[in-house]
């Protein structure tokens, strides 16, 4: 482009200068970072330097999604950020607004984040149902009430250094929701008006869901907000707890509502399943939770002599049968391997077994020996058969065995032979 | 033994000069040397014969496996085949299209299966769902099942891993 | 005349059996305290027929494509009737006859037998020793697994270093810019063609020139003989000498034997050409030494790439050592005591790089 060369000798023809003109116009719209990076902000000149509770850390306001998304200071905050007249800048004549009381931030928020058709200006499938949704919630219910201890907007968060949920250097990230939480509700000092208990997080940290989330970085697992909901936070009812469940652990939900316990359960009002996995410490269920020994869930309201018993004892003795059977054939296998026996074949057949097994410990939610039956046998089956290829590994490990002894005393023979032979034949020469 | 043992240390002059063996002692030693070489020769043969005669298997496949025969599949249903040496799943949808996946759930490694009354792919440990492209559509799997390619070649129905180019 | 007699007389007068059985009984070995290492030729010899059988068996499975050597050796493994056998004396017994070979170089070369009229025995075995290095190193690939494939590109990437023709020999050697199935194909014809033909023809040549000066003695055993000739020894080849020999061979293939049976040669993962480096990829451990080597080396020596100066001076050095019965020909000066000590640092060289590898990680 040799538009400053048209200009400066001004011999271009009259009819071009228009749609030049505009032409840098629309140039000078096209960029607006440009533009803004030349725009003073007089509000961060000043409160980058300040100390709390005024100060704004420039680095971490400029990475949070606000400030990517063009949201500045005025935007909240009103009054007008290219004076540099404080008075001026800060005054309630250019709508300037102080920063909201606590009891103040869902709406101060909320007047963008609920406006559907303002934030669809940034982004058509971001809800707008947050706030309803937080005055649905326990922390809404009381703040409403006047309770400015619980949890707020900034809370979770954060003020000027908000980040989208997908940032794993968000509080709200999956990974970090549990310790967000956990900042207020592990806290027994903060939690002592309320009477409810603070070892919610404790338990959590030693949970499969937890591992699952953190460890293994599924980021379907679940955390706090997943049982509880996030704006909307409540503890779920005992009538809903198994919905809850269900929304990931369909199948067992499933079983569990086709078996006899659904209707015991509710005529005792006994939420589904956590009276028998218990709710934030959830451990990696095994094989000892049902049956009639020690530390089995089931004892905790059958006993000796009902037939629940008797089936809880024989479900866990048909689980334990397939568990064992498994590992037989397993040992068998490995054994055979390092004998140098290729048992890769069988070890895949396995598999299938241990499929079979984990189907019969969903199918333990019918808490009917029938259902359960079922998937053992089909496991038995598998096992049996690894298991004797197991055994004709084995043999095949000590036929080459037998065969390389045969062979080595062959050979000693022809060495003694030879050696013999050497003796003769030297003592002759 | 060594090698310098005192009978044959002396020089090879006369060495010329033989005795007759002892009759007694020689077969028998011959005997005993030519019999054992004999079978330690036997013992390294029978494993070499053994070797050349082709088991009754066929050779392991390598990434191109027959998976069935055209015809074989019903419209609207699956099959599993090996494949590599692991599970694998070929669907013939009820609009006549072939599709070959990996047979493992994504979630926990249990073997997944071609539901006809959902037209998808089903895992009946946790009900994990997916497309009969692969893709994970519902419940707890994590990731897409590994699709593979369709070949239809004469009356049979091959299945390629998808050549990287 | 007996049967016996009668072939004998027929082979007699076909190509001269009584001339052939005469010059077997009237070789001898020269006896002395080192007469042990004696044995290390023949053994190498006979490891190298060992490597001919199995490896006419393994072909008669194999199959060099990508897509079906790895299945092929596991098809051996697994379901051929003693495939287990043959497969795992085919890879140890590569492994002790490259062990055996490279003791019966130093064995020579310390025992000073290359000496005059000995120098082509020396050369052709020193070309030997290569090629048995090259079996190795093409044979390795073969099973086409994970381990072999980045070794392999490693292994032939160092061959970039040679100046000028460098790159040549890299394309060469792979079929192609990269490793790929089209280096299986080439490695799989140098592995069973151009080697064994190599290999046979100077095999030939070594054994016809080691039969034509018969074995050499070493120079302080032959000072003791001239001092006192009555107590030269002598032991004749056929059959006392012959006799012992095949005891070692017994001993070799029933070591073989029990090492297949007791802890058989692994298949590995199969290769992937898209897959990354495992971690842990080493060469087999007779390049350890110069692997490990090139580890130490800086990224730059001077204004060379370290591997550079590597690779010229395993190659100067290649090219000196073989050609060494032409510099060292002085009987008894102070120059051959220089060459024992070169000797015993390459030796403690070549132990103690591999061992460090080994140890050290």
């Amino acid at each position: 482009m040799n538009l400053g060369g048209f200009c400066r000798n001004g011999r271009a023809p009259r009819g071009l200068f228009p749609p030049a003109f505009l032409l840098c116009g629309a140039l000078f719209l096209a960029s607006p970072s440009s533009l803004s990076a030349q725009t003073k902000n007089t509000c961060l000149d000043c409160h980058s330097q300040l100390d709390a509770p005024f100060r704004v850390d420039l680095a971490a306001f400029a990475q949070s999604i606000h400030a990517q998304k063009g949201v500045s200071c005025v935007t909240c905050h009103g009054g007008d950020s290219t004076s540099d007249d404080m008075s001026v800048a800060m005054s309630p004549a250019k709508g300037f607004k102080d920063f909201p009381a606590r009891e103040q931030v869902p709406t101060f928020c909320a007047k963008c984040h609920a406006d559907a058709a303002y934030m669809r200006s940034f982004n058509p499938s971001l809800r707008t149902d947050q706030y309803s949704q937080y005055l649905t919630s326990i922390h809404g219910q009381r703040l409403a009430k006047g309770d400015h201890q619980v949890a707020v907007c900034v809370d979770c968060h954060g003020v000027h250094d908000i980040l989208p949920p997908n940032d794993s250097r968000a509080r709200v990230y999956p990974t970090n929701v549990a310790e967000t939480c956990g900042r207020c509700h592990a806290n027994a000092e903060y939690m002592k008006p309320y009477n409810i208990p603070t070892n919610q997080l404790a338990l959590y940290s030693t949970s499969v869901h937890r591992a699952a989330l953190v460890d293994r970085g599924d980021l379907s697992a679940p955390t706090c907000s997943t049982c509880h909901g996030s704006h909307g936070a409540a503890p779920p009812g005992v009538a809903s707890v198994v919905n809850v469940c269900s929304t990931c652990h369909v199948f067992q939900a499933q079983l569990f509502d086709s078996g006899p316990h659904k209707d015991v359960f509710k005529s005792l009002n006994l939420p589904g399943c956590v009276t028998c996995h218990s709710n934030h410490g959830i451990q990696h269920p095994t094989d000892a939770l049902i049956g009639a020994d020690k530390g089995a869930v089931c004892l905790q309201c059958h006993s000796a002599g009902d037939p629940g018993y008797e089936t809880a004892a024989k479900i866990h003795a048909r689980l334990v049968q397939l568990d064992t059977s498994i590992a037989r054939s397993r040992e068998i296998l490995d054994r055979a391997g390092q004998a140098g026996v290729e048992v890769g074949p069988a070890q895949l057949d396995l598999n299938q077994a241990q499929d079979a097994l984990t189907k019969a410990r969903v199918a333990i939610h019918t808490v009917e020996l029938e259902s359960v039956d079922e998937d053992i046998n089909a496991g038995l089956k598998v096992t049996d058969v690894t298991y004797k290829a197991g055994e004709s590994a084995l043999a095949e490990a000590s036929y080459r065995r037998k065969g390389l002894v045969i062979s080595l005393a062959i050979s000693l023979l022809v060495l003694v032979g030879i050696a013999l032979m050497i003796r003769k034949v030297e003592s002759k020469q | 033994m060594r090698i310098d043992s005192q009978e044959n240390s002396r020089s090879l002059q006369n060495s010329g000069s033989r005795e007759p063996a002892e009759p007694a002692r020689r077969p028998f030693l011959e005997l005993l040397l030519g019999s054992s070489i004999v079978a330690s020769l036997i013992s390294y043969l029978y494993p070499v014969i053994r070797y050349l005669i082709p088991p009754a298997q066929a050779e392991l496949g390598p990434d191109l496996v027959v998976a069935a025969k055209i015809g074989e599949l019903r419209p609207n249903s699956g099959k599993i085949f090996p494949f590599g040496g692991r599970p694998a799943l070929l669907i013939l949808t009820a609009d006549g299209k072939y599709h070959a996946l990996s047979a493992i759930c994504t979630h926990l490694g249990c073997t997944v299966q071609y539901r006809p009354d959902l037209h998808e792919v089903w895992c009946p440990c946790h009900n994990g769902v997916y497309s009969i492209d692969g893709a994970n559509i519902s419940g707890p799997p994590p990731h897409p099942l590994e699709a593979f390619d369709v070949i239809v070649k004469g009356n049979d129905l091959y299945v390629q891993r998808p050549q990287n180019t | 005349m007996s049967a016996p007699g009668n072939i004998r007389n027929w082979l007699d007068q076909r190509f001269g059996w009584d001339e052939l059985m005469a010059f077997l009984r009237h070789k001898t070995v020269p006896i002395h305290r080192f007469s042990y290492f004696y044995f290390l030729g023949g053994m190498t010899l006979f490891l190298f027929g060992i490597q001919v059988v199995t490896g006419i068996l393994l072909l008669m499975y194999y199959r060099p494509v990508p897509d079906g050597a790895f299945e092929s050796v596991q098809y051996i493994m697994t379901r051929v009737p003693f495939g287990w056998l043959i497969r795992s004396i085919h890879s140890w017994g590569a492994n002790v006859m490259i062990l055996t070979a490279i003791a019966h170089m130093f064995s020579v070369f310390f025992l000073k037998s290359y000496r005059k009229p000995r120098e082509l025995t020396w050369l052709s075995g020193m070309i030997l020793l290569f090629l048995v290095l090259g079996f190795g190193f093409s044979g390795y690939l073969l099973p086409w697994n994970m381990l072999s494939l980045f070794a392999t590109k490693v292994g032939t990437n160092m061959t970039a270093q040679v100046p000028l023709i460098g790159h040549w020999i890299l394309v060469f050697l792979r079929g192609g810019e990269d490793v790929t199935g089209a280096t299986l194909t080439r490695f799989f014809g140098i592995h069973v063609a151009v080697l064994p033909g190599l290999a046979t023809l100077l095999i030939g040549l070594h054994l016809l020139l080691v039969q034509r000066f018969g074995m050499s003695v070493p120079p302080s055993v032959e000072d003791e003989t001239k001092a006192h000739p009555e107590k030269a020894r002598e032991l004749r080849f056929f059959p006392n000498f012959f006799l012992r020999e095949l005891m070692a061979w017994y001993v070799a293939l029933a070591v073989l034997g029990c090492l297949a049976a007791f802890k058989p040669w692994e298949l590995g993962q199969k290769a992937d050409l898209f897959a990354s480096a495992p971690a842990g990829i080493r060469p087999e451990w007779y390049f350890m030494f110069m692997f490990q080597t090139l580890r130490f080396l800086p990224a730059n020596v001077g204004p060379f790439a370290g591997d550079f100066i590597g690779v010229l001076v395993f190659g100067v050095a290649a090219v000196v050592w073989t050609c060494l019965p032409f510099f060292d020909n002085d009987r008894r000066g102070r120059s051959t005591r220089w060459f024992t000590g070169v000797g015993i640092f390459a030796l403690a060289y070549f132990v103690g790089m591999t061992v460090y590898a080994y140890l050290g990680k």
